[in-house]
């Protein structure tokens, strides 16, 4: 065992003083090792910064996976919105689900300093900013104060706010609503600007505020539709089940729809970033086998190189088994801190701030270092060190002693 | 007590569209722990050939090696190495110090394929045995910047350093001029007598075999055994590597 030991640690002894002595050679060769890696690193990790961003802005219309929508219709008429609202309570209740929201539409006058436009009137309830990933870009989003406030908080988009002239939200800048009867509206919080969003004007509100303004008409007209994020493990047999449990409680002539918007279910289980890791995973192998080639290349040249000296340890007693391990660690060594190198190289890459502005702007989830995209360098690194040191090593244990001695 | 004995040993090879070429033919040698022995012969006359079967680093083709009275042609390759590590000390004509190493650290690598408190002390040992050869003020230097009489001292600090009780040294002078080649014989000679090796040095320089309490020649892959006094006749120009 004492034997085994002093084998083991004398051939990392062997190996380091190899990567020492030869530092500039295989400072040079690793070189090729850790910009692969970094490469490798560097892409996977970019590539999935740039899928990051695109499931959170694929999120944040459809929601997060798995988002069920409930509506409720009626063949006889209309549906009752307290109805509907105190069957899908029940329903939210006996299943314990955290995060529900419901959300409605309508409109109103607003009077501008320059005249009085039509806007649109988005309700939704406090959850539906964690369910749709949703960021306001001024203020904040709705909280529970905002339950109770005697003037409706709103949130407006930023063509509404620039038109308003962009005023500080610590003014309490407020909106008037023009109908019936007029409301003054506070201003909490502005969304981020939008593309094809010029000259429309969006106004969004809690459903109790709406309540309050809404004409009875305007409810009737507008019956609410309710969304629920659940597991999407529970997300099929929960579907069945609601739509039973709210017919149920509605009663007779009541049509109920649930169904899943987010986008993973209307990808229909296909992965959405397959084509997107396939090209990533491409370039990324096509780099690596790139800078293996010239590892294994060097390798090769300096094993030849160095036959002589593997003679003269041979002729010390060193077992071809020793020399083979020896070359290998050498390369494994080598290739690992050069991997390391490299993984620390992509991690300023995918972290700078360039970068994320550029690939994966407002991302809210994003990941310090993407861990998959180290794991895949460092394996890489290990594996190209591993095969580059595999052919010489082979090489090595093949040599005659004396010929290589008077090589 | 003996140390190394070859029995019929021959050694041929066998040449692309020709009937083979016997190098070694029917060597006989004994050489006893504690021995001197020289071994002289012309180029081509089969000591390299030889030097891998004494080294244990080739099999014979017939005939049969005895180390400690045990037959090596069936020890494993991996035994084979370590017994090598072990028992049997190799110097070089042209030294062959790991370049880029200092002498110290030279003298380290075979310890490196040491078991044990051999491996563990390495360092320790190797500065004993440097010092043994006067080189204890050189530990630190590197190959080239040593003459070639220090280089010869590193490398016999080298092949001493496992305490082997064999050494084979092929052409120790060949490298050096007349008088470092004297005091370097002379060292080896010493220190293999006060480790108690047996010496096996292979060369052309017939004041140097003279050194020897035993004399061969190699003419032709025969080996026989020859007086010190016709070894020094033979120090004619025409005995060459």
């Amino acid at each position: 065992m004492s034997g085994f030991f002093a084998g083991l640690v004398g051939a990392v002894v062997e190996a380091w003083a190899e990567l020492r002595i030869h530092r500039t050679r295989v400072l040079l060769s690793l070189i090729g090792v850790a910009v692969a890696v970094a490469a490798i690193t560097s892409v996977v990790g970019v590539g999935s910064l740039a899928e990051q961003a695109q499931r959170e802005l694929n999120e944040r219309s459809g929601g997060r996976p798995a988002l069920l929508a409930v509506s409720a219709y009626s063949d006889t008429g209309t549906i009752d919105a307290e109805d509907f609202q105190a069957a899908f309570d029940v329903a939210v209740e006996r299943y314990s689900i955290d995060y529900t929201s419901r959300n409605g539409y309508g409109g109103r006058t607003v009077q501008f300093a320059d005249g009085a436009t039509e806007v649109g009137i988005i309700t939704s309830d406090i959850d539906y900013a964690v369910m749709h990933r949703t960021k306001v870009a001024e203020g904040h989003w709705f909280t529970e104060q905002d339950e109770n406030r005697l003037a409706p908080a709103v949130i407006i988009n930023d063509e509404m706010w620039k038109r308003l002239g962009s005023p500080p939200l610590s003014s309490h800048p407020v909106v008037e609503f023009t109908g019936q009867s007029d409301i003054v509206a506070v201003i909490t919080g502005v969304m981020p600007p939008q593309l094809y969003q010029e000259g429309y004007y969006e106004v969004r509100m809690l459903p109790s505020a709406w309540e309050r303004i809404a004409t009875p008409e305007e409810l009737e007209m507008n019956t609410p539709s309710y969304e629920m994020w659940v597991p999407p493990a529970l997300a099929e047999e929960l579907t069945e089940l609601l739509k039973r449990d709210v017919a149920g409680a509605l009663g007779e002539g009541a049509l109920v729809d649930v169904y899943r918007q987010d986008y993973e279910a209307q990808l229909g289980g296909e992965d959405p970033y397959q084509s997107l890791k396939l090209v990533i995973g491409g370039v990324a192998a096509l780099v690596l086998f790139l800078g293996a080639l010239s590892l294994v290349n060097i390798s090769l040249v300096t094993v030849k190189q160095r036959i002589r000296e593997i003679g003269i340890r041979r002729s010390f007693g060193a077992t071809a088994g020793r020399v083979f391990f020896a070359v290998m660690m050498e390369s494994l060594v080598g290739t690992i801190v050069a991997g390391f190198v490299g993984v620390i190289v992509a991690f300023f890459v995918v972290t700078n701030p360039w970068v994320v502005d550029n690939v994966a702007q407002g991302v809210e989830d994003l990941p310090a270092l993407p861990i998959e995209a180290a794991i895949i360098g460092m394996i890489a690194a290990t594996a190209v060190g591993a095969l580059a040191g595999l052919l010489p090593a082979l090489v090595a244990v093949r040599v005659k002693v004396i010929d290589a001695i008077r090589y | 007590m003996t140390l190394l004995r070859l029995e019929q040993v021959t050694r041929s090879v066998q040449l692309p569209d020709a009937s083979p070429l016997e190098i070694l033919k029917g060597v006989d040698l004994e050489v006893n722990v504690g021995d001197h022995v020289s071994i002289v012969g012309r180029s081509g006359s089969g000591k390299s050939t030889l030097l891998n079967l004494l080294g244990l680093l080739d099999n014979p083709t017939s005939g049969e090696i005895f180390f400690d009275d045990e037959p090596v042609r069936h020890l494993r390759s991996g035994k084979r190495d370590r017994k090598r590590g072990s028992d049997i000390g190799f110097i070089f004509q042209q030294f062959n110090l790991l370049p880029g190493r200092t002498a110290l650290e030279n003298v380290v690598t075979p310890l490196l394929y040491a078991p044990g408190a051999q491996f563990w002390r390495r360092t320790s040992l190797a500065k004993e045995m440097l010092d043994r050869v006067g080189l204890s003020a050189r530990m630190d230097s590197m190959p080239d910047k040593l003459s070639g009489g220090e280089q010869q001292r590193v490398a016999i600090a080298r092949a001493l350093v496992r305490r082997p009780r064999l050494i084979l040294a092929d052409e120790p002078t060949g490298a050096l001029d007349i008088e470092t080649g004297e005091s370097v014989m002379a060292l080896l000679d010493e220190v293999a007598e006060q480790s108690g090796a047996a010496l096996i040095t292979i060369t052309h320089d017939a004041n140097v075999a003279a050194l020897a309490r035993r004399h061969y020649r190699l003419d032709s892959g025969v080996l026989s055994p020859v007086d010190v006094t016709k070894v020094l006749e033979l120090a004619a120009p025409e005995v060459t590597l």
